[in-house]
């Protein structure tokens, strides 16, 4: 591993290389920051929050590009988190250019990502994490991870999530909750919770015949002389969203009268701050947090959002704390008679270049590594431009996806799903196995081929649009738009569902969609149990080694309006 | 109220209540949501519905839309001289839109019922309740059914 000073001294060196180039360069953003400065926090009160959430299975550092399309409808439209570039910057005070513009917005993202680097890793995640429990003292700081920690890398998947458990062990968690563990099916999940060392919390699970509760609702702590309930609240959609067949004994929901039944319960034990520790994604947790009393303060996650802001829902602080990694929220509170007096807020980006790595995190992951150290670092080929997923309507890694399924599928149309995670490739840069895998590990890769009628591709676009633009959040399931090869279409997403879609076209013909006529659909995460296929990792690899070097030209075939 | 159901609950409860549930109505087995609007009119017996006191506790998203779990609840003291006497379930967008109907009397203690229903497609699931003096109240969810896949 490559400790701070190293990297300094590779930073100098390079600043010498490329002095007088008249661009930012790695050099000058070091200069610009330190690790003292980044971590620089005005203490307060008697309790410290930590929040991770989202990680993906990323062990590593990495470039994930934010969104520049994150449309909010309802009553969430044009309030954060669907605020992206120039607006983003203005809404919080951001300077262009400048490390925060990078970490959380799409602005200059491939340049911005060459002067900055790669930022997280949970090597530099625990060198914060000990260094606040050091400043603030253990019995004042709760560390919480609101899920999606498991998967999401060839490694985690690989491991069926146990390189994730075994380093996230280190970190010492006092709670979580998921979303992807479950993936791993029932009694994967099951065997992996027991050998956790804090509890997995999801009041909203309940068992399929007697409807009882599967997990712990709850817990209490104590931390800074204050009574503390952590809630868990998993996923809602966990059955819908992905395959009921890995958990057909479970049942999920937002399940709002359970999630106030325990509100109610946990301030009748005596809890004087009350925290929600959700994967119920941020739309989801504004309208949660408007209609149940008593959560002080909502671990927001699911939806990826990174808000360098708390926002304040009547008396509730909803945090986001940003996915794959990148940041860690520190929420210093001055808790006094049941009552939340002032708080601190700080999303630290976890700047790779910047923030020291902890050595014993370090020997963790490359242990966790060693077995597909070979394997994640072959080059397969280049990427000629950036590729990057999120997005609400396509991404380029998602068109370099769509593109390989069409070709190694032999289809007319391909349909990949808007899942939210996935890390960035900067252009000029090799794709590796590591990064193909860090789009596509998932416990159900199977790419599909069979025909679809026009009527059914228009349907499926339409139920999709619906649980990404519903005006009710509680609708919503927080995913973006699925991804489409050899189709173009218009949306409207102020219309309801069956009204949004139109123009769709068969990009190779020309032709309009024909309700009635049977296309070769090719496409991959399908929740349907014995889907047929080879695995979508390996299509994407064959199409790029053959491409060599790929260029994605910028997608125009989804026109949005009514935003 | 708590709708935290175990087994042991679920099983008071039927026995309390002395829940008579029908599924499927011959008399009431109609195909849209006209026929719903008819079957609460003809249930009401004239009397304009209320919004309120009816309580549906459905999931937004069904899981699977062939079961899902669905209870009722209304707000009623249950005594002698203010009691539920029957709520009828309608599922506005299914075939045959009449779910089940309850019985109540005081004796039922609560005016509350817990099954599991089967939507066709995304629709408005309707509770209405009638009161022993004549009184009708009503309260509507709706509840989606998707084609499901794609969150993340």
């Amino acid at each position: 591993m490559i400790t701070r000073r190293e990297v300094l001294q590779v930073g100098a060196a390079a600043g010498a290389l490329l002095a007088g180039g008249g661009n930012l360069t790695r050099a000058f953003a070091q200069q610009k920051l330190t690790q003292d400065e980044l971590l620089k926090f005005d203490a307060l009160g008697n309790v410290t929050l930590l929040h991770v959430t989202d990680i993906h299975g990323q062990l590593m550092p990495v470039y994930f590009r934010e969104p520049s399309v994150n449309i909010g409808v309802g009553d969430a439209r044009g309030k954060p988190p669907h605020i992206t570039g120039t607006d983003f910057l203005k809404r919080f005070g951001i300077a262009a250019k400048s490390a925060e513009a990078y970490a959380l917005t799409s602005e200059d993202f491939a340049a911005l990502a060459k002067t900055y680097g790669r930022i997280g890793g949970l090597d530099r995640l625990a060198t914060v994490i000990k260094r606040v429990r050091a400043e603030r003292g253990q019995d004042k700081v709760l560390l919480l991870d609101g899920g999606d920690t498991w998967q999401g890398s060839l490694g985690a998947n690989r491991s069926l999530g146990q390189d994730m458990v075994d380093c996230m062990a280190l970190l010492k968690p006092d709670a979580m909750t998921g979303h992807w563990e479950f993936t791993y099916g029932e009694a994967r999940v099951k065997e992996l919770i027991k050998r956790l060392e804090f509890p997995f919390l999801a009041l909203n699970v309940r068992d399929t015949e007697w409807d009882e509760p599967v997990f712990p609702a709850y817990k209490m702590f104590e931390k800074g002389g204050v009574k503390i309930a952590v809630l868990g609240q998993a996923f809602p959609y966990q059955p819908v969203a992905n395959p009921r067949w890995m958990i057909p004994n479970w049942s999920f929901g937002i399940r709002e009268d359970d999630v106030r039944a325990n509100v109610e319960k946990a301030r009748k034990a005596g809890a004087q701050l009350v925290v929600l520790l959700s994967h119920n994604g941020f739309d989801v947790d504004r309208k949660l947090a408007s209609r149940v009393s008593g959560i002080d303060v909502i671990l927001t996650g699911h939806t990826h959002d990174a808000i360098p802001e708390a926002i304040k829902v009547g008396k509730t602080l909803l945090i986001a704390s940003g996915s794959s990694g990148k940041f860690i929220s520190r929420l210093d509170l001055d808790v006094q008679n049941g009552t939340i007096k002032n708080f601190h807020y700080k999303l630290i980006p976890l700047f790779a270049d910047v923030i020291s790595s902890d050595a014993e995190m370090s020997a963790a992951i490359a242990k966790a590594r060693a077995p597909y150290a070979d394997e994640l670092k072959r080059v397969v080929g280049h990427a000629d431009s950036l590729l990057y997923r999120r997005g609400n309507i396509n991404g380029t890694f998602d068109d370099m996806i769509c593109a390989a399924l069409l070709k190694e599928r032999d289809a007319e149309i391909v349909l990949s799903p808007g899942f939210r995670w996935g890390t960035s490739v900067l252009p000029g840069q090799p794709i590796t196995v590591e990064d193909i895998h860090n789009a596509t590990a998932i416990t159900y890769p199977q790419v599909y081929r069979m025909p679809m009628t026009g009527e059914r591709l228009k349907e499926v676009l339409e139920d999709v649009a619906d649980n990404l633009f519903n005006p009710d959040p509680y609708y919503q399931q927080g995913g973006d738009m699925v991804r489409c090869g050899g189709l173009g279409y218009s949306i409207d997403v102020s219309k309801s569902i069956g009204q949004r879609i139109s123009n769709m076209t068969h990009l190779k013909s020309g032709k309009p969609i024909d309700p009635k006529k049977e296309y070769v659909v090719a496409g991959w995460a399908s929740v349907n149990q014995g889907t047929q296929g080879p695995p979508v990792w390996e299509l994407v690899e064959r199409y790029i080694a053959a491409e060599k070097s790929v260029r994605v030209t910028p997608n125009t075939s989804v026109k949005m309006t009514g935003v | 109220m708590n709708f935290n159901i175990n087994r042991r609950q679920a099983l008071t409860i039927g026995a309390g209540a002395m829940v008579a549930a029908t599924a499927g109505f011959a008399d009431i087995a109609l195909a849209d949501k006209k026929a719903a609007d008819e079957a609460i009119a003809k249930f009401a017996g004239g009397k304009a519905p209320v919004a309120g006191k009816v309580k549906l506790d459905l999931p937004e998203i069904a899981e699977n839309g062939n079961t899902v779990p669905m209870m009722v609840a209304v707000d009623s003291p249950m005594t002698a001289q203010s009691h539920v006497t029957e709520v009828l379930v309608l599922a506005d967008g299914n075939p045959a839109p009449a779910v089940v109907k309850f019985h109540f009397s005081p004796a039922s203690g609560v005016a509350e019922a817990a099954t599991r229903i089967r939507l066709a497609k995304t629709q408005n699931i309707i509770a209405v309740a009638k009161m022993n003096d004549g009184s009708v109240f009503m309260g509507t969810k709706q509840v989606k059914v998707t084609i499901g896949g794609c969150g993340g």
